[in-house]
């Protein structure tokens, strides 16, 4: 019973890991961040009973308090509405591309787990393994490809997610102190990046990282006149 | 052998006649979900009635293709009923003339003679939402070949009869991924196939902008009510695949008990009903999708169903 409500979790972790590299808007892939996260921690609670390893149970607990429902909130609050609710215009790579993307990317996380489920003799690892590095490789992707920043932090922590994931079932007794300093980083990142994008949003009026790509020196006397132009330019685009 | 046939024929008549019945609930739910309060669940039922009673009129140009496709798309899903579990869980009499490949293929001549159909009126918009179909239809197709390649991989047979005892009855393999993401990747052919909401809105009354609905637009009388009465029917089958087959093979009847198998009948409908609500939600929360958007609506679902065959393999 236990591994078959882990496999439906894993099942749902990875067509979460999927819906973040199609470009909605940035509170789809919040949404979906959630249910993966929620994932996480199921997966996480149920290979502690399963494997009887008390420490996932506090790895679970974490998973569920930061990624589930401080970070979502914290990401909220740093930035402005607006910016959940705009629609992604024009990816990099189109939907259909990102899908193919998406499966050859799968494809190699099964290719290349398939030799180390053989070699770790774990129950769990069969299926967490895989998804995991799957959810690491799906998180990577939109790092590349999506132009708004929300949905890059979004695939920043969508990569821990699967590093957790695959971790809880491989190294299910690691010292909690880990876990704990790797839930806390996350939440700074978190906190910094959402304030990042934030201050990003205010001085150029965009958050679209394509139009971030040079860095420009702003010299005291001329700066509101260049913040101007600055904020005209990101909006022309 | 003769009660196998006779439950044989109590499944086709259960989809003949529960199948408009399914459509009027989905019509009423929807309609109630936006705060109106719809059409009687019976007035499918009563639609059909009235073209039946009514004249038909017959393009004079339209040749012998036009008369005999409403037949077609009549008798069809009749024939997949007969390959596939409706009530019970064991083989009936032609279970084994058709995997469940060949019911597709079946449901896709009923499709083939529609479109053949509405080319031949010479309505502008009867050729246009056929080739929309056609689109539609072949971007289906892939998620189609990789849902029966992974059921077949999986359970060793693509006999619907044999998947639902093999793969998808036993607890473990019911929660495993691979079955997760092939059941998500169904709905979406379902949606697709059956012409509900984020593919084509089956309630729209604008030609321009429909899909499914303009290649019976010619029709009228009692062609108008078999076109329709096999919609519903191929709709019926649809579901009935996916819920009995791939999803929840349980409350079928297991011994061949005339009670038992009449009891099944309630239950179907019973599963029906949940899975219609699932649908509303689907439906009512979803915008429809601009045409040339169904490809990455579709490439979703083939990606879905190629991991879920992925997750086997290695």
């Amino acid at each position: 019973m236990v591994s078959s409500l882990n496999d439906l979790a894993g099942g749902v972790f990875l067509l979460t890991a999927f819906g973040l590299i199609v470009p909605w808007q940035a509170a789809q892939s919040l949404r979906l961040f959630v249910v993966q996260s929620m994932c996480l921690a199921a997966s996480a609670l149920l290979l502690a009973s399963g494997l009887g390893a008390p420490d996932l149970i506090a790895v679970g607990a974490l998973t569920l308090a930061t990624k589930s429902l401080l970070i979502p909130w914290l990401l909220r609050r740093t930035v402005s509405r607006e910016i959940y609710t705009r629609r992604e215009l024009s990816p990099v790579v189109n939907v259909p591309s990102s899908l193919l993307v998406a499966l050859a990317l799968v494809v190699l996380s099964y290719f290349v787990a398939g030799p180390l489920v053989a070699a770790v003799p774990r129950t769990f690892a069969r299926v967490n393994l895989p998804i995991g590095l799957a959810g690491l490789l799906l998180g990577a992707y939109p790092l590349l490809v999506r132009r708004e920043a929300i949905p890059q932090v979004i695939g920043i922590l969508a990569m821990e997610n699967g590093a957790f994931y695959a971790g809880v079932a491989i190294a299910p007794d690691l010292p909690l102190i880990a876990e704990l300093a790797a839930a806390f980083d996350v939440l700074v990142i978190a906190l910094v990046l959402g304030l990042l994008t934030r201050t990003i949003h205010e001085r150029v009026g965009t958050t679209d990282v394509a139009s971030l790509a040079t860095l420009r020196e702003i010299r005291v006397s001329g700066a509101i006149l260049r913040k101007e132009s600055g904020a005209r330019e990101g909006a022309a685009r | 052998m003769t009660s196998r046939v006779l439950t044989n024929l109590l499944q086709v008549a259960t989809v003949l006649l529960l199948s408009p019945l399914v459509r009027g609930i989905l019509d009423r739910l929807e309609e109630r979900v936006q705060s109106k309060r719809g059409p009687s669940v019976w007035q499918p039922y009563r639609d059909l009635w009235k073209l039946f009673h009514k004249d038909e009129v017959v393009s004079e140009h339209s040749s012998w293709i036009f008369r005999v496709a409403p037949y077609v798309i009549f008798v069809t899903p009749i024939f997949v009923a007969l390959l596939i579990p409706v009530l019970t869980a064991y083989p009936l009499a032609f279970a084994f003339m058709g995997d469940m490949l060949g019911g597709g293929f079946v449901l896709a001549l009923g499709g083939f003679f529609a479109t053949l159909a509405a080319v031949d009126t010479g309505n502008p918009y009867g050729p246009m939402g056929a080739s929309r179909t056609r689109m539609v239809g072949f971007l289906a197709e892939p998620v189609f070949m990789i849902v029966f390649f992974t059921v077949s991989f999986v359970a060793g047979s693509t006999i619907p009869y044999i998947v639902q005892q093999r793969w998808v009855r036993p607890l473990p393999t019911f929660f495993e991924p691979a079955h997760v993401l092939l059941m998500m990747a169904f709905i979406m052919l379902i949606l697709a196939e059956a012409g509900r909401i984020p593919v084509d809105n089956p309630s729209g009354h604008f030609e321009l902008a429909m899909i499914d609905e303009s290649k019976g637009l010619e029709y009228s009388g009692r062609a108008a009510a078999l076109v329709k009465w096999g919609g519903a029917m191929k709709f019926f089958v649809l579901l009935v695949i996916f819920l009995n087959v791939l999803v929840t093979p349980w409350g079928l009847a297991t011994t061949q008990a005339p009670a038992q198998v009449l009891l099944a009948v309630p239950l179907v409908l019973l599963k029906i009903l949940a899975f219609l609500l699932l649908l509303v939600v689907i439906e009512s929360s979803l915008a429809k999708l601009r045409l040339f958007r169904i490809t990455e609506f579709l490439g979703a679902a083939f990606v879905t169903a190629t991991v879920a065959m992925i997750t086997r393999v290695f």
